[in-house]
């Protein structure tokens, strides 16, 4: 006993360890998609609690764009060593390299759009039945919709117009041969309430999160990285220095920086409070179209 | 942080996007970028306001048609609340998505256009409060400004809703009335200058003070066993704990309970939550419990107190409110889960159907549709262990799965 009475009463948490049981119980071969991003490090944590003092009862399995950022890498290596757990790494590289999809080039090239075919045929591979993905209600409109348990077809299609109401507490994971589920356990909660989870808990998190002197330079009134070479810069677009920070961690060539000198959690957290530009305003593909994000998941994008 | 689930009913057009997107903005909780988004599809329309409705219309389908189709979420938050809003449509024949929205929901916001009044829609919204007993119902009266901010038209709109609420069956339910105006912001956050003859709160002002003991129904608890948890290392080599959330009371280190079915007795050692041990597990947490003798359990499996047990039955009688577009028909076999259990059903009987505007039942009904609600019998392979809905929100319903599709396409509430 140790003086407090009670669990604290985060009752996010509490539906998020509930839905992390569910997956568990209900599936054979379910896997946490993890990329190396706060939110998939908050379901790590999230996975931890749900099966103390038990492992975690499934592998980890992060879809390599080549794109990341190289702190990204090294934190997700060392968290794993730590859990104990099973860590699956397929390449959108050896995508590429098979002919399956084609790197796109130009100004906004990026690689997001080309994890698909890799995450399909991975879970085609393993024969998954549930990924667990941190993606957040909150985020986009097309994703207001998303259930907690989502079921895809042998495609991967997520059909909006379809999906199965969900009741009280009870998820239904029943599916046939060859669907599987996305199940997104995070569903309910916001970028702030994801900081300030890691605030509270304590979580380390990749440095590029807070506040560090880059090379960038400007593009459409976004920062970029100047010190990637994925990312693509023209002729005269000028390298400045400047305090920055990132606030998702995607594909290298697709994330903009934002001003900040939140160099701590604390001030992350309340920057954050008093933002006025939500994360994915600095993600460039989803500005490419209002209806970007809905097309790439009805093609099995999470 | 607490969070508040708000469902949302009213019919087309009668304001609850530019309600919600109203919530949104003086909360200060629409970010640049979407405002900026507003502000650009507003103009491109010709509107010489901001068309807040646009905050919440999500997917591109719908957008063509202009109507909202499911149940959408939106998150925004002040100091002391999280709050999550689930914006269910107004249309008679997704009587489904509304049950769905109210199932999660811990209060509910009834719109009313104040020159249409109380209207057939408004009884079924009443009506599916009232089913899925939410605590707390604001009735909004919105469009006042298209009213003159007129006392009387809210009073009459108001005693006919009191009318309306002569005919419910859940007595318990805390409900408001409050004069708004989502399109100029009148009393949703701030307080109208319009409205002088109004007392009463704000729509936020009211959100913000509820609380729990206001939203909760208190019942008695228990604790479905979802997963047991055998780590079998060196460090815990005889360890076994059963995962689970708590629902209706407390369990405390200590109680006695009962395993259900095997009706094994036994007493509470310890509660975990993650690497700590606590003496409470309140309700609505997901807590890890051992009990003090070696007991077989397994998921499904329900711990309650001791002298507090459950109705243990192979037959029940519900209320179903169908959800698929397969019919249900008297001697269909189903899925039933309830909470974590699953089990087979029969349909024994359909015993009638309820009109869901308070206009009386059907009898004599050989098959349920998509949207119909109704009083049926069941039959279970196995007995579960269940409440009375009127007792226990959680523990008082299910749903029904078709086996031959796996959708979820009905939800029951125990009679
Ligand atoms: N004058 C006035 N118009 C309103 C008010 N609330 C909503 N409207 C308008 O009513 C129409 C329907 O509103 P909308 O929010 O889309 O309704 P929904 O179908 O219930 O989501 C829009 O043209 C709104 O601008 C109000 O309080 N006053």
């Amino acid at each position: 006993m140790n003086g407090v009475d009670r669990p604290s009463a985060n009752a996010l948490e509490h539906e998020a360890i509930y839905i992390m049981r569910e997956v568990a119980a209900q599936f054979e071969k379910p896997v946490l998609l993890f990329s190396g991003g706060k939110d998939s490090i908050t379901l790590v944590r999230l996975a931890q609690k749900a099966f103390w003092p038990a492992k975690i009862p499934f592998p980890l399995m992060h879809i390599d764009t080549g794109h990341n950022f190289p702190e990204t890498i090294e934190f997700r290596d060392r968290l794993v060593e730590e859990l104990g757990v099973e860590l699956i790494v397929r390449n959108v590289q050896d995508s590429i390299d098979e002919g399956k999809v084609v790197e796109e080039t130009g100004k906004y090239a990026s690689r997001n759009m080309l994890q698909t075919t890799t995450l399909l045929d991975a879970i085609e591979e393993f024969k998954f039945d549930a990924c667990i993905g941190g993606a957040r209600r909150d985020e986009e409109k097309a994703r207001a919709k998303e259930r907690i348990f989502s079921v895809r077809d042998d495609f991967g299609q997520w059909d909006e117009k379809n999906q199965r109401p969900e009741l009280f507490d009870m998820l239904n994971g029943q599916i046939e041969m060859g669907q599987n589920v996305r199940v997104f356990p995070i569903s309910n909660w916001t970028e702030l309430d994801v900081w300030s989870y890691i605030q509270k808990e304590n979580i380390e998190i990749p440095s590029i999160y807070f506040a560090h002197k880059r090379k960038t330079f400007l593009r459409d009134g976004l920062i970029w990285s100047a010190e990637d070479e994925v990312v693509f810069r023209a002729e005269d677009e000028k390298v400045e220095e400047r305090m920055v920070r990132f606030r998702t961690v995607g594909d290298m060539s697709c994330t903009a920086a934002v001003e900040s000198h939140a160099d701590t959690i604390d001030k992350v957290v309340a920057e954050i409070r008093n933002s006025r530009i939500s994360e994915r305003g600095a993600r460039i593909d989803d500005k490419r179209s209002e209806a970007a994000m809905e097309k790439r998941k009805q093609q099995g994008y999470f | 942080m607490e969070v508040l689930k708000i469902a949302t009913a009213g019919s087309v057009d009668d304001g609850k996007s530019t309600l919600i997107g109203r919530l949104l903005y003086d909360t200060k909780s629409m970010t640049d970028d979407k405002l900026e988004a507003i502000e650009r599809t507003s103009k491109q329309k010709g509107y010489d306001y901001l068309d807040f409705s646009l905050a919440t219309d999500g997917l591109v389908a719908e957008r063509e048609q202009g109507i909202t189709i499911d149940v959408a979420h939106i998150y925004f938050s002040t100091p002391s609340k999280s709050y999550i809003i689930a914006d269910t449509p107004g249309h008679v024949e997704y009587t489904r998505n509304m049950v769905t929205g109210a199932s999660t929901s811990q209060a509910s916001i009834i719109l009313i256009d104040a020159r249409k009044g109380v209207i057939e829609q408004t009884h079924r919204h009443f009506f599916i409060n009232n089913l899925l007993r939410i605590k707390d119902v604001i009735v909004a009266i919105n469009k006042m400004d298209l009213v003159d901010f007129s006392e009387e038209t809210y009073n009459t709109i108001k005693a006919d809703f009191q009318e309306l609420m002569k005919k419910r069956d859940y007595q318990d339910q805390n409900i408001t009335f409050i004069p708004v105006s989502a399109l100029k912001g009148d009393n949703v956050v701030n307080r109208s200058g319009n409205t002088p003859w109004y007392n009463g709160q704000t729509l936020l002002e009211h959100l913000e003070e509820l609380d729990q003991k206001d939203i909760y129904n208190t019942g008695t608890p228990r604790f479905p066993v979802q997963y047991v948890i055998r780590p079998k290392t060196e460090d815990f080599h005889d360890f076994r704990g059963f995962a689970g959330k708590v629902y209706g009371g407390e369990l405390n280190v200590g109680d006695e309970v009962v395993v259900l079915p095997s009706m094994t007795k036994s007493r509470i050692k310890d509660i975990y939550f993650y690497n700590k041990q606590y003496k409470t597990a309140p309700r609505r947490s997901s807590v890890t419990i051992t009990l003090e003798d070696e007991v077989n359990v397994s998921r499904g499996d329900m711990l309650v107190k001791v002298g507090d047990l459950p109705t243990i039955d192979k037959q029940l009688t519900a209320t179903v409110s169908w959800m698929d577009s397969a019919s249900f028909t008297p001697g269909g076999k189903y899925v039933l889960q309830h909470g974590v259990n699953k089990v087979l059903a029969k349909v024994d009987a359909i015993e009638h159907k309820i009109h869901p505007d308070y206009s009386g039942i059907e009898e004599n009904v050989s098959s349920l549709q998509m949207n119909d609600i109704a009083k049926v019998r069941l039959r279970l392979n196995k007995p579960i262990f269940y409440d009375k809905f009127k007792e226990h929100r959680t523990n008082g319903s299910f749903i029904i799965i078709d086996s031959r599709t796996n959708n979820t396409a009905g939800v029951g509430f125990i009679e």
